[in-house]
């Protein structure tokens, strides 16, 4: 029920203004747009990625902080394999 | 306004509203009386062996009406063919609950199945109810290890169903049992009055001739055998699922519905006698198939998520509909448990056909836990498959 | 899958997962409350636990909206359903809950015409579809699944649709998370926070989870990595010292959430004075109802709803295990009288219940199902 999944924005379609066309992974579906329109704008295009549930976008996906997120992820990956490097080449001795 | 409903949410106390009396729930208590006596048992081991004991139990079937989750494949249809057909019929041939049924007769080994088509809707991506129809059968069969030889087909009908579907389907059957080396030998029709068909239901029959002395059994697994699938799962129950028009989604994906005996038959040639089992993977999908294992063999099935083969396209619907495709139907997949020393030669004899191009190796077999599958996800973690309880795709063969 | 895949990297997990461990004080428990059915799904689904060092449990809290539904309600939308012009459209989740006498699939198979939707959309198109029929919509969720109903009768009264209401069922995350935190049996060292249900509301509401109970909240995503992710951001704050509310699922949430979301549920619902919840009781000014000015569109004023109350089987203990105060397996019925086929509590029933979550993938000696599937 929280089922949450992101999808892209194929295209905004132009018979119903709360409507765009969306694909998961080459799943087309037409979910509504209308939370995301606020005070009469839109801030839509295809290309971008929004998150759906049951048939509605319920937010934008931010790419930039989906970026940090991930380098945060893998930074920690790093910092840990130079800290094993790191320990591999001191000697204390 | 909006600041409001927060604002008030937050002021929120459980409260104790007084003496209205609430009503109970008979058949809960009831539940809950039948098991009385059970003591309460504080350690997770001890709960989890006597879950293990009451599965093991013999089935009996609670519901006084018959549902949807009791044809899906999962747990409830297996209650249900327990507990009433096999109950009242009970034979050795029919305890084996194999795809079809290997009989001898004075005049050698035969395999027969039967099966019924209740698709909707009749007609799809990739094929239509006649298809599956010859093809199911002619699976069925060939998974008994059988040359199929003869088909017989029944069909209701409802008044009012344009002729010229009927034969759209009939062309459909007949290009299929040409393709499958079959005939369809004998049948019987029936009209009943509007609203009571669908459109067309079918039921078939199969002959097959056992020209190998192979026995194959969902209770020959043992430690050390490989599970092997023929191809990408998930294919048929989605393209059925989508087709219904329920849904408003589209893509790109047809049915896998195909004739699998050219498939086994190499592979019996290939493997000898080091293939214990061939199973179509129908309603209930892979899962179903490798629970049925565990459970006849009393070993487990270990898979890897990361090795089961699954179209993007399949894996997006189904994480669309929130529903997992081990345990989608296909219509043109076999699984096959294959001995450690084979499975290389069963590798190099599914790949070399074209139905056969996507197969991968999905799991092993190992002694512990038995009857249970379980699952190492492609995150690392580890959890189990258990049986369906329900039916997420009504009706989709 | 782009935005999913990446989070389900399981390299990546095993570092998170060594730094996690080193984050915990020896000797120390840490017991986190997960509130989301939706991660207590995840959790299981990957095998996340495995993950995580034995000093840390995570506890399932009642973040299920399936889950808090009172078997008076289902009875009462089986009324509903069984009048003969009536088809009921419901979730999936919903069909297999059971209430007093039996769940929406029993009564389907009795009769009444009951169909799963993916969307309150679908509903909406049914009824248009059944003009001489009237179409009702069993709305459940938190303000995840509010605005979207919301804005589905709000397309029904622009497009005039005169056959269409919901029976609305919607609660609100708050309530629930202050039930956890007055309940006295429980001990939390903090809270893996709701993710989708932020985006609507945002980070902000959390702040008296900090402030006045000194636990420290952390809204999550739903990949694994995500929960990971969160696990060891709440390590991070206790080893510090801190107690904020942090956004890990930033991509998804904004801090502000979606004041259109919000400006909807506000136009089309109102707070109602109680609301009961299954094994939490009743709690004032935690679920919605349709404003007048909607009235057409509200089931409960269209329908005489029976409104009854029917009270959980004595065993059943699916409150405890909505608290966390009880693991699945602890509950007295649970795998004996209660079990996913059979199920007696909704905990059992619903995809994202701890009972099911547990049964159906997580039961087993851990050890081993790691061994099994390691060597």
């Amino acid at each position: 029920m929280c089922l949450g999944i992101p999808g892209e924005v194929i295209e905004l379609m132009a018979e119903h203004e709360d409507l765009a066309m969306v694909s998961v992974e080459g799943v087309k579906r037409a979910v509504n747009i209308g939370l995301l329109r606020e005070d009469g704008v839109l801030d839509l295009a295809p290309g971008d990625w929004i998150l759906i549930h049951v048939g509605f976008a319920l937010s934008k996906i931010d790419e930039a902080e989906a970026k940090a997120s991930l380098d945060f992820l893998t930074g920690l990956g790093d910092a840990y394999t130079e800290e094993l490097e790191a320990l591999a080449a001191s000697d204390i001795t | 306004m909006t600041e409001d409903l927060l604002a008030e949410s937050s002021k929120s106390q459980v409260q104790d509203l007084g003496p209205s009396i609430p009503t109970r729930a008979n058949w809960a208590e009831e539940a809950v009386a039948a098991h009385a006596g059970a003591e309460h048992l504080t350690r997770e081991e001890q709960v989890l062996a006597r879950i293990a004991k009451a599965r093991a139990r013999k089935p009996k079937i609670k519901e006084k009406r018959i549902t949807l989750s009791h044809g899906a494949g999962g747990k409830a249809t297996q209650t249900l063919i327990e507990a009433v057909f096999l109950d009242a019929f009970r034979n050795p041939v029919l305890e084996q609950l194999e795809d079809g049924a290997s009989l001898a007769t004075a005049a050698g080994r035969l395999a027969f199945t039967t099966d019924s088509y209740v698709v909707s809707p009749l007609f799809f991506p990739g094929g239509d109810i006649g298809d599956l129809a010859v093809n199911g059968t002619v699976n069925d069969l060939a998974m008994c290890g059988s040359r199929p030889l003869y088909l017989s087909c029944g069909f209701i009908l409802e008044e009012g169903f344009p002729v010229a579907d009927l034969q759209r389907i009939v062309a459909s059957m007949a290009a299929a049992a040409q393709a499958a080396g079959v005939q369809i030998v004998t049948g019987d029709t029936k009209v009943v009055e509007r609203g009571k068909a669908d459109g067309c239901y079918i039921t078939t029959a199969g002959v097959g001739l056992l020209e190998r002395p192979t026995v194959l059994s969902a209770a020959a697994a043992e430690p050390g055998d490989v599970v092997i699938v023929s191809g990408p799962i998930g294919d048929h129950g989605i393209t059925v699922m989508l087709a219904r028009g329920e849904l408003d989604i589209e893509a790109d994906i047809i049915s896998d519905t195909a004739p699998l005996h050219e498939l086994t038959a190499n592979l019996l040639d290939a493997t000898g006698d080091g293939v214990r089992l061939l199973r179509d993977a129908t309603r209930g999908g892979v899962a179903t198939i490798c629970n049925e294992v565990a459970v006849a063999s009393q070993v487990a099935v270990v898979l890897d998520e990361s090795s089961v083969p699954v179209r993007p396209v399949v894996n997006g619907a189904s994480e669309l509909l929130g529903i997992d495709p081990l345990y989608v139907a296909c219509e043109g997949r076999l699984v096959a448990v294959v001995a450690p020393d084979r499975a290389d030669a069963a590798m190099a004899a599914l790949t070399a056909h074209p139905l056969g191009a996507g197969a991968a190796v999905i799991g092993t077999v190992k002694d512990d836990p038995p009857g249970l599958v379980l699952l190492r996800t492609t995150f690392g973690g580890t959890r189990i498959v258990d049986l369906l309880v329900g039916d997420p795709l009504p009706r989709i063969c | 899958m782009k935005f999913v895949d990446e989070f389900r990297d399981a390299g990546t997990a095993r570092v998170l997962a060594t730094k996690i461990a080193a984050l915990c004080e020896p000797g120390r428990h840490y017991k986190f409350m997960e509130v989301c059915g939706g991660h207590t799904h995840t959790i299981y689904k990957h095998g996340l636990e495995d993950y995580l060092p034995e000093t840390v449990s995570l506890v399932h809290g009642p973040g299920c909206p399936v889950c808090v539904i009172p078997m008076g309600r289902v009875d009462d939308a089986i009324a509903i359903a069984e009048h003969d012009d009536v088809i009921l459209t419901s979730f999936g989740d919903m069909m297999r809950v059971p209430g007093g006498r039996g769940s929406f699939f029993d009564s389907k198979a009795a009769g009444a015409d009951i169909r799963m939707v993916y969307s309150p959309l679908d509903a909406l198109k049914v009824a248009r579809r059944n003009p001489d029929k009237r179409v009702v919509f069993m709305a459940i969720g938190f303000e995840t699944t509010a605005p979207s109903t919301a804005m589905t009768v709000l397309r029904a009264a622009a497009d005039g649709i005169e056959n269409f209401s919901i029976f609305c069922n919607h609660v609100t995350i708050i309530p629930a998370i202050k039930a956890i935190l007055d309940s006295p049996d429980l001990r939390l060292d903090g809270f893996i926070g709701p993710g989708h249900v932020s985006t609507v509301i945002g980070c902000r509401p959390y702040d008296f989870i900090s402030a006045r109970e000194g636990k420290p909240l952390v809204c999550a995503g739903f990949e694994p990595l995500d929960i990971l992710q969160s696990v060891y951001q709440l390590l991070l704050q206790l080893g510090e010292g801190r107690c904020e509310v942090e956004n890990q699922y930033s991509r998804v949430v904004p801090w502000d959430g979606n004041p259109k979301a919000l400006q909807v549920i506000g136009e089309v619902m109102e707070l109602r004075p109680h609301f009961e919840w299954r094994g939490l009781g009743f709690i004032s000014q935690s679920a919605l109802q349709v404003k007048a000015k909607y009235a057409t569109f509200d089931a409960e004023r269209i329908f005489n709803v029976p409104g009854v109350r029917v009270a959980d089987p004595k065993a059943c203990q699916c409150g405890e295990v909505l608290k966390g105060v009880l693991k699945p397996w602890e509950c007295k019925v649970f795998g004996t009288a209660c079990t996913p086929e059979t199920p007696i509590g909704t905990c059992m029933v619903s995809s994202e219940g701890a009972c099911a979550a547990y049964y159906n993938f997580g039961r087993f000696s851990r050890e081993r199902v790691k061994e099994a599937t390691h060597s």
